[in-house]
């Protein structure tokens, strides 16, 4: 079982520059269904297999994709995620970092009124491990099982998966959400699928700096009792106010986004917060009596 | 990317919005001659520099003489300006803005910034502008949301002026100065445009008495001629390097360097020194390649800073391999010659080979097992 993705999701990659022809082989080396990649000016044609159209509607009448990674450059990656959503396919995920924050506040107000899911941008995307990988992460250090683990992290989500499969415990799926402060899924968003999904038996949830989403996070947490148990790691407990640290949305301003105040909320909510990121992996096992 | 009060003054005036009527000085000379082409009787010295709190740190003054003004000018000029958003080492003052000295009856306060939960820009007011702005909750300022495309429609514009307490002719000079506040921030792709105070003169006049802008980093291909308004005196050099080099660096007050890749493990990282009594000197992330010359130059950039005793390197080699990692972090050891204690923790693909290439260096690397003894021996090593 997985949440939002698995063998059956059918993928169209937009953007085949480097990064994407990388990556995209890797997806499919995973086991994820690569079906359809969209490149204007090179439509009819095709990449190690896999059909090349100019547009995305034409890509995914061809080939009923339900799914598009996107690894547009940021000037072009608006235009991108639009053109995704108006052919109709439900779910896109955006890899593309550096993004114009205007051009996200326009991208998901399109994207809300169409209905159409969206995860990132300037994420790692999702894997749900065995099942399929839609993203950047390194397929080989997932294992299968029961733990969720959601973050606006990349490397640091690499590092806490990397802890829990070293003793054992699975994932049922990871979720980047991304480091910018406009996105598309939120916590909530993802806590509520790993709530709903039986196979989830417990969540981490990696935050950071800035905004206020891991409050609403433990908002969501307190008013739901999922029933699960939730470990967190907040970074950025060191950082000064007023100074982004690389994620476009990880800076304190104004005296909000402090870690502390994230770190309290999540504990009042119940949640075990770890103030080490080394000690995820751990902390997991013990919530789950593992 | 932050610009200055005056810069921000003159989109304002391009935009139609009514600002005093001012002159920048960059010498004593100039202040002088300012406050007397200014011809009214009072003027205001404005030192001109990128941070908030300057009227309380002193660097705002009134000037009633031409020799007034010339005493302020030469008090502010080339004198480093200590306010609480700049820290301890203050920044240096270039420039100051003279302006003519105006009859002030209201102070409000109006600023839009993208809402992350409403993922829109919002434009926020309050009838209690100036300088105690920071102890107002957001909670208890008016609120309108901007429409993506349209901006700030003009009801509710108009409905915040009324709101802030302005009437007749002044309200709707309010509303038309709020419009094209909303206007600016989409039109520049703004992340913050504030009027703090607005003003409503005893003339009934509204006025932006001060502004801030600051446009979004990410945004600035779209728009080529802000480039110029940029002010290198007010950028950290290390940190303008670093960005030149696709490296996201911020420099920190502690002794140990850190050399990560990806920002959230980078502060996790900073956090975890911390979390064993260590200081980190600084937030780095090499981004997720972590090449020769790329992790060379962060290298430089570390040792440059002379607070440093010990580098922490921390690498999650996913999908580029650890031996690679390895072999980067020998290259650029041997180029950059380091005098300081390295502690380097490696893991992911290849990890074996990764740290086996580093014992075999020769070089003087400790290598951790996981990231809580990277942190140990380099918390260690700095003291």
């Amino acid at each position: 079982m997985s949440v939002l993705v698995s063998k059956a999701t059918r993928v169209v990659v937009q953007g085949l520059g480097e990064a994407g022809k990388f990556h995209a082989r890797q997806c499919r080396e995973y086991g994820t269904q690569v079906v359809a990649a969209v490149k204007p000016g090179a439509g009819g044609t095709a990449w190690e297999g896999i059909p090349i159209f100019d547009t995305v509607r034409a890509a995914r009448k061809a080939t009923g994709a339900d799914c598009s990674l996107v690894f547009v450059p940021a000037p072009f990656a608006a235009d991108a995620i639009l053109e995704a959503s108006e052919a109709g396919v439900p779910f896109v995920v955006t890899i593309t970092e550096g993004i114009p924050t205007l051009d996200m506040v326009r991208v998901r107000a399109a994207l809300d009124a169409r209905g159409t899911l969206h995860l990132g941008p300037n994420c790692p995307g999702i894997i749900s491990p065995g099942e399929a990988k839609i993203g950047i992460m390194p397929g080989y250090i997932h294992q299968p099982g029961p733990v969720g683990v959601v973050s606006r992290s990349g490397t640091l989500t690499y590092e806490a998966v990397w802890q829990l499969s070293a003793r054992g415990i699975g994932q049922s799926t990871c979720i980047g959400i991304g480091g910018d402060p406009v996105q598309g899924f939120n916590f909530v968003d993802c806590l509520e699928r790993f709530a709903k999904d039986p196979k989830t038996k417990g969540v981490v949830l990696i935050g950071e700096i800035g905004g206020s989403a891991e409050e609403d996070a433990a908002a969501w947490i307190a008013a739901h009792r999922p029933g699960k148990p939730v470990v967190s790691f907040i970074a950025g407990a060191s950082a000064p106010p007023g100074k982004r640290m690389g994620h476009a949305g990880a800076i304190i301003a104004g005296g909000s986004g402090k870690a502390e105040d994230k770190k309290r909320a999540l504990q009042e909510a119940g949640v075990v917060v770890v103030d080490s990121p080394a000690e995820i992996g751990a902390a997991m096992a013990a919530a789950l009596g593992s | 990317m932050k610009i200055h009060e005056y810069q921000a003054k003159a989109l304002f005036r391009r935009q139609g919005m009514p600002v005093p009527r001012g002159l920048l000085c960059r010498t004593v000379e100039e202040v002088g001659k300012a406050h007397a082409q200014l011809d009214g009787a009072v003027s205001v010295v404005k030192a001109q520099i990128h941070a908030g709190g300057r009227g309380k740190a002193g660097g705002v003054k009134i000037a009633k003489s031409r020799e007034q003004a010339e005493q302020h000018g030469r008090a502010l000029l080339g004198q480093i300006l200590c306010t609480h958003q700049t820290g301890p080492e203050g920044r240096r003052v270039m420039k100051v803005l003279v302006e003519e000295g105006l009859a002030i009856d209201r102070e409000f306060y109006a600023a839009i910034a993208v809402d992350r939960k409403r993922g829109a820009p919002v434009l926020l007011a309050s009838s209690e502008g100036g300088t105690e702005i920071e102890s107002i909750p957001r909670e208890k300022m008016l609120q309108e949301t901007l429409h993506p495309h349209e901006g700030l429609l003009p009801f509710q514009a108009r409905a915040v002026a009324y709101a802030l307490g302005l009437k007749g002719a002044s309200a709707g000079e309010g509303a038309k100065v709020l419009a094209a506040l909303a206007r600016l921030f989409l039109d520049l792709d703004c992340s913050l445009a504030e009027i703090n105070p607005l003003v409503l003169l005893e003339d009934g006049k509204v006025l932006a008495l001060d502004g801030k802008v600051t446009f979004d980093e990410n945004a600035l291909f779209r728009h080529p001629d802000l480039e110029e308004m940029r002010d290198p005196e007010e950028e950290d050099a290390a940190e303008a390097r670093a960005a030149s080099h696709q490296l996201s660096y911020v420099k920190l007050d502690g002794s140990i360097g850190c050399m990560v890749n990806g920002a959230g493990l980078a502060m996790a990282t900073m956090d975890i020194i911390r979390h064993h009594g260590g200081a980190p000197a600084n937030f780095l992330d090499v981004g997720g390649g972590a090449s020769v010359e790329r992790v060379t130059e962060a290298f430089k950039i570390i040792v440059e800073d002379r607070n440093v005793r010990a580098i922490l390197v921390n690498i999650f080699g996913g999908i580029v391999k650890c031996d690679l990692i390895a072999e980067g972090i020998l290259g650029a050891v041997k180029a950059v010659s380091l005098e300081v204690p390295l502690v380097v923790r490696l893991e992911g693909t290849n990890v074996e080979r990764g740290r086996q290439l580093l014992k075999e260096s020769g070089l003087p690397i400790q290598t951790a097992a996981d990231m809580t003894d990277a942190a140990k021996r380099a918390v260690e090593a700095a003291r």
